[in-house]
């Protein structure tokens, strides 16, 4: 089966709102929570969207 | 030396000459220089040579002669799958692929080209025969301009208007007038496509034309004439910057947003309406008897 999209990181600065999942990245402030989104995102290939103010997914397209 | 070398000689300087007026090696690098034209040229020779000695081979009634044109057909599919197979092998490492519909396209002209050489080349070569030279001077210039008005298809700007519209951001959501485009989390890059970004509404003059631009090949289409016309600020391992083609689908509008590296709209909205409508996009619903009843009454 191929996957045409996946969540490769989860990353959070509220690790309430992240129940389980793997590679989750939990940041203490909103500045930190851009930088590493914006460093996985380079890392991964993937694209950071953000789905609310506390919470980015990286996803492969 | 018979009486059918003049004929046959200038049967194939003219399918020959047609091929290369056919050639137009345009912003698409398409086919490439010089030996992708080699190929091509090489290959209206032999359909130009196969197309002449059709006529002399009737007129000695050697009818069998003729399945030899069964062999050139199979011989120019074969250029058609040659032609796609180079160029999906080259898409996968475009910036911005031109996508299959595009290929396709390209491909099927390629074959049919071939097709109207060995057309140009058998009836000047039957004028030369049955009649004399200077008809067949005619014929085959009639033949040219015959071929260059069905070498052309429409373009986008026949069927759409387009308008430079702008671009927002609603939170994370990229939008180009009011059709969202996508999600981009993070603020820098968010800055770099305000800056870098420019949008396009592209509406559809009728319902047929808004049918042919839903079609996804079709959108794949836009933005890489684009892309090569304008530059792309993009690179691989930077997947967030990605030109992107979305539709309205309440009226049929496409919102187009690229990443051009020279950020000039005004060539931009004529590059767009300059992007061929693809064959195999083409939609006519209008044409369906469903719709002519509607329209009748």
């Amino acid at each position: 089966m191929k996957l045409e999209k996946l969540i490769l990181a989860t990353i959070t600065t509220d690790a309430s709102r992240v129940q389980s999942g793997q590679n989750v990245f939990v940041c203490n402030t909103t500045e930190e929570g851009d930088a590493v989104a914006a460093e996985l995102e380079a890392i991964l290939d993937g694209i950071a969207h953000k789905l609310s103010n506390d919470v980015y997914i990286i996803v492969k397209h | 030396m018979n009486e059918y070398i003049y004929p046959i000689v200038f049967g194939v300087i003219v399918g020959t000459l047609s091929r290369l007026y056919m050639f137009r090696t345009d912003y698409r690098q398409y086919p490439s220089y010089p030996h992708g034209m080699v190929i091509h040229i090489a290959l209206g020779f032999i359909a130009s040579a196969l197309g002449t000695v059709a006529v002399p081979s009737i007129m000695e009634q050697e009818f069998t002669a003729i399945t030899f044109l069964t062999l050139a057909a199979s011989q120019f599919r074969d250029v058609r799958n040659m032609e796609r197979t180079t160029l999906q092998e080259m898409d996968k490492l475009e910036l911005v692929p031109r996508g299959s519909s595009y290929i396709e396209g390209i491909a099927m002209t390629f074959e049919g080209r071939n097709y109207l050489v060995i057309f140009i080349s058998f009836v000047t070569t039957l004028t030369f025969l049955a009649l004399n030279f200077w008809w067949s001077v005619l014929v085959a210039l009639i033949a040219f301009l015959i071929a260059r008005k069905y070498m052309s298809g429409n373009q986008l700007g026949d069927i759409s208007e387009i308008k430079q519209s702008k671009i927002h951001f609603d939170g994370a959501g990229l939008y180009v007038d009011d059709i969202y485009i996508m999600n981009i989390g993070i603020p820098e890059r968010q800055k770099e496509i305000m800056e870098h970004g420019l949008g396009f509404i592209v509406k559809p003059k009728n319902a047929n034309a808004r049918s042919t631009i839903a079609n996804l090949g079709q959108r794949q289409a836009i933005l890489h004439d684009v892309s090569i016309a304008l530059g792309v600020y993009r690179d691989s391992g930077n997947p967030a910057l990605v030109p992107l083609i979305k539709r309205d689908l309440d009226d049929g509008r496409i919102g187009v947003f690229i990443l051009p590296q020279e950020k000039d709209p005004e060539r931009a909205v004529t590059v767009i309406s300059k992007v061929p409508i693809l064959e195999n996009a083409l939609r006519m619903p209008t044409e369906s008897e469903s719709n002519q009843k509607g329209r009748g009454a």
